[in-house]
């Protein structure tokens, strides 16, 4: 991220918000909404590997910046030149949707009437689960920098530059009212040395106007490389503490994983509370942010990963084709804007990998390293919410049901605090308050005496 | 008798696997699991007995097969159980069949994941999933050295390891970039494991010092290369695997005695008196 004139915003990502509710495995109630993330970004990459060393990729980024657009800015590495033709705009709307697919989601089933036979216990199995490329003449103050090429993308004004030293690349963004934070050169030092290149983009008020745009659009780069990776140290340079980043990879192949971090799954598939259901997003945050200091913050965290030719519960309706196409999968078989069934033929499928990663240049020293794997298991973040049988049940088992009640709730309790971190006597309050009482609430009295002699 | 038992190198190889393994399974799980495990274990030991029936070898080596098939377990990954298996009857039968001067040139796991890596579309290796958690690389370096300790000819451990982190360093120099980025990319348990035991196999390193600095370097320099230039990610196998060729060269370059597993006090205690 370099700020000042204009404010670069280096990279990445943001979170998702909800609708919709579908019941199939459970009624779904609720996502984890990712504008609960502060500084959060979006990356949605698009990655299909071609063979041995050659990663054909689209990457769209999407930050939440919601400032003055004539001081944003975006300056990213890039492995390799880009031409007009591999930039484009995406509409935030599709990013939105991917985010609310594949959001970690709370479900909810409603007990049975314990008296009733067969008894159904459906959800204790659910649950487991334009301008040419030419170089432009630099004077000594700009000395190695080359701006390769400059292009009209949306609202955007997108310049490409390779660099020999950091001092002119340095010299050259400051002039162009580029502000770098402290350590910056450095990194854009390390960058130039691995042959990367930068694509830098500002917004250009008068086309946004003459558009009619309101808000920025995400920017997507698409490029064959042998680096398949995300660029985060610019991201780091900002003193502000740490940022989260959500990344979205779309695969033929299957889950994807860091090389240089260690990839772990949330916990997931557990039953809470009912009151959580009130504010599904302060559990969700409390339980990443738990994670995230377990791990000492060195670990990136997988939120989803599933095929997405089919979904249970779906945290929202599936992808169309034409969304996925949009977003750089180009190796299905339609681009018609109908749901993304799976594909037909020879054509590869799609699985989406969602990470989310809190990161501080203390802790994520490196970029990202990236890597396909074959694994097709799907996972997703997921909660269930169990609702107990509010109605009469004046029978022997129902006895034993409501017997066991209050056992289950101290589960429930004892999984939040151990998730969250929160008091177990705040939670056991709470709990009473919404309808989970910690005796047993089965009939009694005369008649439940006399039920016993005659049963 | 413990003593005795801990003398030959295989049996602490073992038992450091092992606990690795148990590790994986109840503190930090880096991705191996026991269904693989035992399936790879029993695809080495029957390659093993039937590859020494054919070749008519008087008893079946058990302990080599059986680390082989623990050092896949942990380091490779697969999406189906038939991965692990014939990456195991991989290793083991390249023992037998590629030979030079009776010696096998292949360190049989790092055999089993190259193979697997590059003629299917089933296996991968997830280095990251180690965890860079500091206590994990200690302990994983202090088992480790017990194993340096315990084995001979492991001079070749710290050969790479001083070379690996040269590079490493070097790169980052070069770079400028902060230090915190080679110690980042050393604190990698599987590293660890193919310095400690992979690469340091006395059954196939070059039988000179000079010819296993030789050889640890080269590893080492490809091993960079191929990570940071080529960014394929199971460089090190790659490298190793790559190079091995040239271990006969190398001994022609450099002679030496050849390795045997047995340790001298034992041998002599074997002969007659």
């Amino acid at each position: 991220m370099l700020t000042p004139n204009r404010v670069a915003i280096a990279v990445f990502l943001l979170l998702l918000p909800a609708s919709a509710a579908q019941a199939f495995c459970g009624f779904y109630v609720a996502q984890a909404d990712s504008k609960l993330f502060n500084k959060a970004s979006k990356v949605v990459i698009a990655h299909q590997s071609k063979s041995l060393g050659d990663h054909d990729i689209a990457i769209t980024m999407a930050s939440d910046y919601e400032g003055d657009p004539r001081e944003f800015a975006v300056v990213v590495p890039v492995p390799t030149f880009i031409e007009r033709k591999q930039i484009g705009v995406v509409e935030i709307a599709t990013i939105n949707h991917l985010d609310a697919y594949t959001a970690p989601r709370l479900v909810e089933y409603h007990d049975g009437d314990p008296c009733y036979v067969p008894e159904d216990r459906a959800y204790a199995k659910g649950m487991a689960t334009t301008s040419s490329p030419k170089a432009m003449a630099m004077p000594e103050r700009y000395r190695g920098v080359t701006v390769e090429a400059t292009y009209e993308v949306g609202e955007y004004d997108v310049s490409i530059l390779a660099a020999k030293e950091s001092d002119g690349l340095v010299n050259w963004l400051t002039d162009n009212r580029y502000r770098l934070p402290e350590g910056a050169p450095a990194v854009l030092g390390s960058y130039i040395k691995q042959n990367m290149r930068f694509f830098i983009a500002k917004v250009n008020l008068d086309r946004m106007q003459a558009q009619g745009q309101s808000f920025l659009r995400p920017l997507q780069v698409r490029y064959h490389s042998t680096k398949f990776m995300i660029p985060i140290r610019l991201g780091t340079l900002n003193a502000n503490g740490p940022q989260d980043l959500i990344a979205f990879v779309l695969s033929p192949r299957g889950r994807v994983e860091t090389t240089n971090y260690q990839t772990v799954a949330l916990p997931t598939g557990m039953s809470l509370p009912l009151y959580v259901k009130q504010d599904f997003g302060a559990f969700y945050k409390a339980m990443f942010e738990r994670a995230v200091a377990q791990k000492d913050m060195r670990a990136v965290f997988m939120e989803y990963g599933w095929d997405m030719a089919w979904c249970d519960p779906c945290a929202a309706n599936p992808l169309k084709n034409s969304e996925l196409v949009e977003l750089g999968v180009r190796w299905i078989d339609s681009d018609e804007p109908k749901a993304f069934r799976g594909s037909r033929g020879d054509f590869p499928g799609v699985y989406v990998t969602r990470l989310h990663i809190r990161y501080d240049s203390e802790h994520f020293p490196e970029d990202l390293m990236m890597q396909e794997t074959a694994n097709r298991e799907n996972f997703q973040g997921r909660y269930a919410l169990i609702n107990p049988w509010r109605g009469e049940a004046k029978c022997k088992a129902g006895d034993s049901y409501f017997d066991g009640l209050p056992d289950r709730y101290n589960r429930e309790a004892d999984t939040l605090a151990d998730l969250t971190g929160w008091d177990r006597a705040v939670i056991k309050a709470k709990m009473e308050q919404n309808g989970q009482p910690f005796e047993s609430q089965r009939a009694s009295g005369m008649d439940q005496f006399f039920r016993r002699i005659f049963e | 008798m413990a003593l005795r038992w801990a003398r030959d190198a295989r049996h602490v190889q073992l038992l450091v696997l092992t606990l690795l393994l148990a590790v994986n399974l109840v503190a930090v799980d880096f991705g191996a699991n026991l269904a693989a495990a035992a399936v790879a274990s029993a695809a080495a030991l029957l390659t093993q007995a039937a590859c020494s029936q054919l070749v008519g070898l008087p008893r079946i080596e058990w302990r080599s097969a059986l680390i082989a098939a623990l050092s896949l377990t942990l380091l490779l990954r697969g999406d189906a159980l038939w991965v692990h298996a014939l990456a195991a009857m991989v290793a083991i039968s390249a023992k037998f069949l590629v030979r030079i001067r009776g010696k096998h040139i292949f360190n049989p796991s790092a055999f089993g994941i190259a193979v697997l890596i590059f003629a299917t579309d089933h296996a991968w290796v997830s280095p990251g999933q180690w965890g860079n958690s500091l206590w994990f690389a200690t302990l994983l370096a202090l088992l480790a050295s017990w194993v340096l300790y315990a084995s001979r000819r492991t001079d070749i451990t710290l050969f790479y390891l001083v070379a690996h982190c040269g590079l490493l360093l070097g790169r980052a120099w070069w770079l400028g970039d902060p230090i915190s980025i080679p110690l980042n990319q050393l604190q990698n348990g599987s590293l660890l494991l193919f310095a400690f035991f992979m690469i340091s196999d006395p059954r196939t390193i070059p039988d000179a010092r000079l010819g296993r600095l030789v050889f640890a370097i080269l590893v080492a320099v490809a091993a960079h290369w191929i990570a940071f230039h080529w960014q394929f990610r199971p460089a090190l196998y790659a490298a190793l695997i790559g190079l091995s060729p040239l271990i006969p060269l190398i001994d022609r370059m450099f002679p030496a005695a050849r390795f045997e597993w047995r340790h001298p006090a034992e041998q002599e205690g074997t002969q007659p008196c």
